[in-house]
């Protein structure tokens, strides 16, 4: 059904978004770039200058770098892990036929709906706060001592909030998968005695695939520039315990002021994110091809 | 959906419609979103009567995002605001750069001279004052008189580190929830680094000699860093390295502190109305160590005009309406001398009613106290109690504030922490051209 | 594949979906609880449930303290502006690549997504000064465009995947019929689209209404919405636990309402092509 002269009306409908993401993508970027080479500190306006890597050079040298893209890691894969496999599980939950079906889904999203920045501090100040908190409060219900979840188990708590933000948006995508497996096929292997865990692996599991290749895709994109919780939250602590690369970008940028080295950490994270994403399309990308 | 969202724009269109009065100059005030900021927003009528021609917006934000976003304005000379508030630790540097428009020639009804001294040579520059302050404070100890007595001790008006550790040891009872002493841990230049610089000054350490060299690899810093791990580990509330001033204030507020060594403005919260403990708290200076200098330091909430403004007399007759003694009266008049903005004139301590404040001697006693130009007991190149004012201090401080909250975290043993401190710092100052 | 169940599994399977649904839910029931308590109430210990001494007053002073409906006006025009603008942009891109697909039509949508990967605070200063040059500072505008484009690559992609699903011989029909290609979207596609539309929109509408970093970085007074709103309101002078709370709930009341009202359309929509 593509003639020449639709072909051309095609590029016509595309060109306006292409041409805008591409000013979007490459404005910045090469700003980014350029700065990335100089010195460049807002509160220091006489000393400017080119300075070749240093800016890249200070962080590989830095002590944190490494733990920092671990860090990056584990949050975009400890989230990953927790929202899809939580999100199957829920999803096959709410999809049977309840009472009140409804009303259960819009408890369930509810979390999509709450701001980052007041998510993190919901969970800081009236859950995990050692002296004030729910969970401290039921520690001592049972007479333990308080668990200290952002000293001890920072990285931990901040995978834990970011989770709960972002299980609605799985268990979204995955119900709606889960309600376009035909009944049929499910009644079908029952009575052919199939068993509810081999139900679910070869039938609805496979018919699934699709749908967490998208959640995988979709969160990891979003997950990959995450600072903000960390920021209400640990600050990155103790120490640097909790730091990501995002985080470290936003306190050279806001701390420190030095817009040269946000630069240069910000271009190292797209190639992180770059070569994230090209590992994620070659295991993935198969699944989302008709 | 549309139904109700169109009912919903036009109500508030409605609302921001009836708001709009006639003005001439329109003026953009940014401040930080603490009670005595947000007590003159409710006092703009005073202001608006006497300046109908004079339209003020104000941008409230919490203390870091005020930070970020007014230093990324003025630094880019974008213009956004024509009142700014900052603190201390901008005011010199911003001044130096051109940054800052002079308040010299504020009406003499503002009265420049009755500003308290050490307050007004942290905002001076060259002779130029670059901004008034709204509020002033140091730091004092405040602590739980009741615990005292049932402990049977008493605190002397000027403690030592020594009667502090002493008196947290009698008051802790981890049964009964009840820690010793709150002290800030949580990581950031202004949170435990700002308490811990001017500990350090009363342990006779200083962040650099003379040329600019860290000096975290002292004896003095090392005999801090412990007696701040010391007595937190033994006395202080579990979590504490995430603790700042407001977790710890809560805290207090609960009964759940037997000291905290904090900010002065503090004694107006602890004795209010969101206090369990109100009527039980008592006042000393901060500690020493008997070397000369206290652990207090010296911080003044100020309000300032950028270079970038273009409606710079409007915000200087806001600045002189907002830090003039009329303020203060205004103030005394609707809501009590206790909440009226404490630390920034001579006139305000010798006023009589103002005196019958119970922290208002132990306030001005501190703040007279602490002197920016000369911290430590050792010589210092640079000003400033709890900081030092130069560009890189923010970054740095930073750094080095995470690397002491891991310490009391558990995760790092004090000499392994100032170790690192030191290396950073070293390498940090080089990068800047200090060294 | 919903199906009919036994009536004791049935109970099992509700005791079930409740629990977990109200523990997922817990945390904001929890914060909006905590928002009628007062403050010495919100943090006594144990915590108080039934025991609490309930009030408005938080909502009173939150309300008194600043122009909750100037931020909150600010939120809806930038959500649904760079929403209904995405949308513009979006449409007949992803028409064209559902319908006239080339053999780099996959590549370019992976391309568009892949714009969402610089970090937000690195670029944070050379847009700010591109803002500045260009007056967008604090105005609505400019906070439409950046929101507009930082979602137009979820926008496309899904409503791709919607259009994707029309068969395409409904197409040729309206073709047989002499309809021009306006026609075609106006009268064919769009009818058939709009579920999937609808939810796009919602979902960005959502994310739109949460975006805390640019929103606040590129405000002062004039454009700033919610989330400004209660960076206005964290830790002034104590964990005002209450006030936090209230402030809160109010910032994110509305969206939440909104998308209790569409969840249907949500939970039918959200596919991103999820679904063969």
């Amino acid at each position: 059904m593509s003639t020449h002269s639709s072909r051309l009306a095609a590029r016509m409908m595309v060109a306006p978004s292409v041409v805008l993401l591409l000013i979007w993508m490459i404005v910045p970027l090469a700003m980014t770039l350029y700065y990335s080479f100089r010195f460049y500190r807002l509160l220091s306006p006489d000393r400017t200058g080119w300075t070749g890597f240093t800016n890249y050079v200070w962080f590989f040298n830095s002590p944190d770098f490494w733990l920092a893209l671990f860090n990056t890691l584990a949050l975009v894969g400890g989230v990953l892990i927790i929202t899809v496999v939580l999100g199957i599980l829920i999803a096959l939950l709410i999809d049977q036929p309840v009472k009140g079906q409804g009303f259960l889904r819009i408890l369930v999203i509810a979390p999509f709906f709450v701001m980052p920045p007041v998510a993190a501090s919901i969970w800081e100040n009236l859950f995990m706060h050692p002296q004030n908190g729910l969970f401290a409060a039921v520690a001592q219900g049972f007479g333990a001592q308080p668990i200290l979840f952002l000293e001890q188990y920072p990285m931990w708590s901040v995978i834990g909030i970011v989770s709960w933000e972002w299980l609605p948006f799985a268990t979204l995508i995955l119900l709606t998968a889960l309600q376009s497996l035909s009944s049929e096929q499910i009644e079908a292997a029952e009575m052919d005695g199939a068993s509810a865990f081999a139900r679910f692996r070869y039938i609805v599991l496979p018919h699934m695939t699709r749908a967490i290749t998208v959640v995988i895709l979709i969160q990891t994109i979003f997950l990959l520039g995450i600072f903000g919780e960390i920021f209400t939250t640990t600050q990155g602590g103790p120490g640097s315990a909790s730091t990501t690369l995002p985080y470290m970008i936003f306190k050279q940028a806001i701390a420190a002021k030095d817009i040269g080295r946000a630069a240069a950490g910000g271009i190292i994270a797209v190639i992180l994110a770059n070569i994230v994403a090209y590992f994620l399309m070659r295991g993935l990308g198969r699944n989302l091809d008709n | 959906m549309t139904k109700t969202l169109r009912a919903l724009m036009g109500a508030t269109a409605l609302v921001a419609l009836s708001g709009v009065a006639m003005a001439e100059t329109t003026i953009t005030v940014a401040t930080v979103n603490n009670g005595d900021m947000v007590r003159m927003q409710g006092l703009m009528d005073d202001f608006n009567a006497k300046h109908p021609d004079i339209k003020v917006e104000w941008v409230t934000l919490e203390e870091n995002v005020l930070r970020q976003n007014v230093t990324t304005d003025i630094a880019t000379g974008g213009g956004q605001y024509d009142v700014i508030t900052i603190g201390t630790y901008e005011v010199p540097i911003w001044g130096k750069q051109g940054w800052l428009e002079s308040l010299n020639d504020l009406p003499a009804d503002y009265d420049v001279d009755d500003l308290l001294p050490a307050i007004r040579g942290g905002l001076t520059v060259d002779g130029n004052l670059y901004a008034s302050p709204f509020y002033g404070e140091s730091s004092m100890v405040m602590y739980r008189t009741d615990l005292m007595e049932a402990a049977g001790m008493a605190m002397p008006e000027a403690p030592t580190w020594a009667d502090i550790e002493k008196a947290a040891a009698a008051m802790t009872n981890k049964d009964a929830g009840i820690y010793g002493v709150c002290l800030r841990g949580k990581a950031g230049w202004g949170e435990n680094m700002a308490f811990l610089t001017a500990m350090s000054n009363s342990f006779g350490a200083r962040w650099f000699d003379e040329n600019w060299v860290p000096q975290f690899d002292s004896p003095e810093w090392k005999a801090t860093l412990d007696f701040y791990l010391g007595l937190m580990n033994n006395y202080g509330p579990p979590g504490a390295s995430n603790n700042g001033f407001n977790e710890n204030l809560t805290l207090f507020n609960q009964g759940k502190c037997g000291m905290w060594i904090d900010a002065t403005v503090a004694a107006s919260f602890v004795t209010g109305k969101d206090s369990t403990v109100a009527d039980k708290v008592g006042f000393a200076l901060a500690p020493d160590n008997g070397l000369g200098k206290r652990g207090n330091w010296l911080w003044a909430w100020s309000l300032a005009v950028p270079a970038s403004s273009d409606a710079k007399d409007a915000a200087k007759t806001f600045i002189n309406w907002a830090t003039n003694k009329d303020y203060l009266a205004l103030v005394a008049s609707k809501e009590g001398w206790a909440n009226v903005p404490p630390g920034t004139r001579t006139s305000l301590y010798s006023n009589e009613e103002y005196a019958k404040v119970p922290f208002a001697k132990m306030t001005i006693d501190s703040i007279n106290s602490a002197d920016p130009t000369a911290p430590s007991v050792q010589p210092v190149p640079y000003v400033g109690v709890q900081f030092v004012a130069i560009p890189e201090f923010a970054g740095v401080a930073t750094t080095v504030g995470e690397i002491f909250s891991a310490a009391l975290a558990g995760s790092k043993s004090a000499d392994q922490a100032l170790s690192e401190a030191q290396a950073f710092v070293a390498d940090e100052m080089k990068a800047a051209g200090y060294n | 594949m919903a199906r009919a169940l036994s009536p004791r599994r049935k109970l099992i399977t509700t005791l079930a979906a409740w629990s977990v649904a109200l523990i997922i839910f817990f945390p904001v029931l929890w914060m909006i609880l905590t928002s009628f308590k007062t403050e010495a109430s919100a943090v006594a210990m144990p915590p108080q449930f039934l025991s609490a001494s309930w009030t408005l007053e938080n909502y009173a002073d939150v309300w008194a303290r600043s122009d909750y409906p100037r931020f909150f006006l600010n939120s809806v025009v930038i959500a649904v502006g760079s929403t209904l603008l995405g949308l513009v942009i979006a449409i007949p891109s992803a028409w064209a690549m559902a319908f006239v697909p080339g053999r780099k039509t996959k590549d370019l949508l992976m391309w568009m997504l892949s714009t969402k990967m610089m970090p937000a605070v690195a670029v944070m200063i050379p847009l700010y000064l591109i803002f500045q040059r260009l007056g967008l500072i604090d105005t609505k505008l400019g906070l439409v465009l950046v929101l507009m484009l930082m979602n137009l690559p979820i926008i496309i992609w899904m409503l791709y995947t919607y259009f994707k699903e029309i068969p395409g011989e409904i197409l040729e029909a309206a073709r047989m019929d002499g309809a021009g290609l306006w026609n075609e979207i106006v009268y064919v596609l769009t009818p058939m689209a709009l579920p999937g539309i609808a939810s796009t929109m919602l979902l960005n509408i959502i994310l739109a209404w949460n975006e805390a970093f640019w929103t606040i970085v590129l405000t002062t007074t004039k454009a700033a919405p919610l989330s400004a709103f209660i960076a206005s309101f964290s830790a002034p002078q104590g964990l005002f636990y209450a006030k936090l709370s209230a402030a809160s709930a109010m910032a994110i009341l509305p969206i939440l309402i909104l998308g209790w009202f569409s969840q249907k359309q949500l939970v039918r929509g959200l596919t991103f092509g999820a679904v063969k």
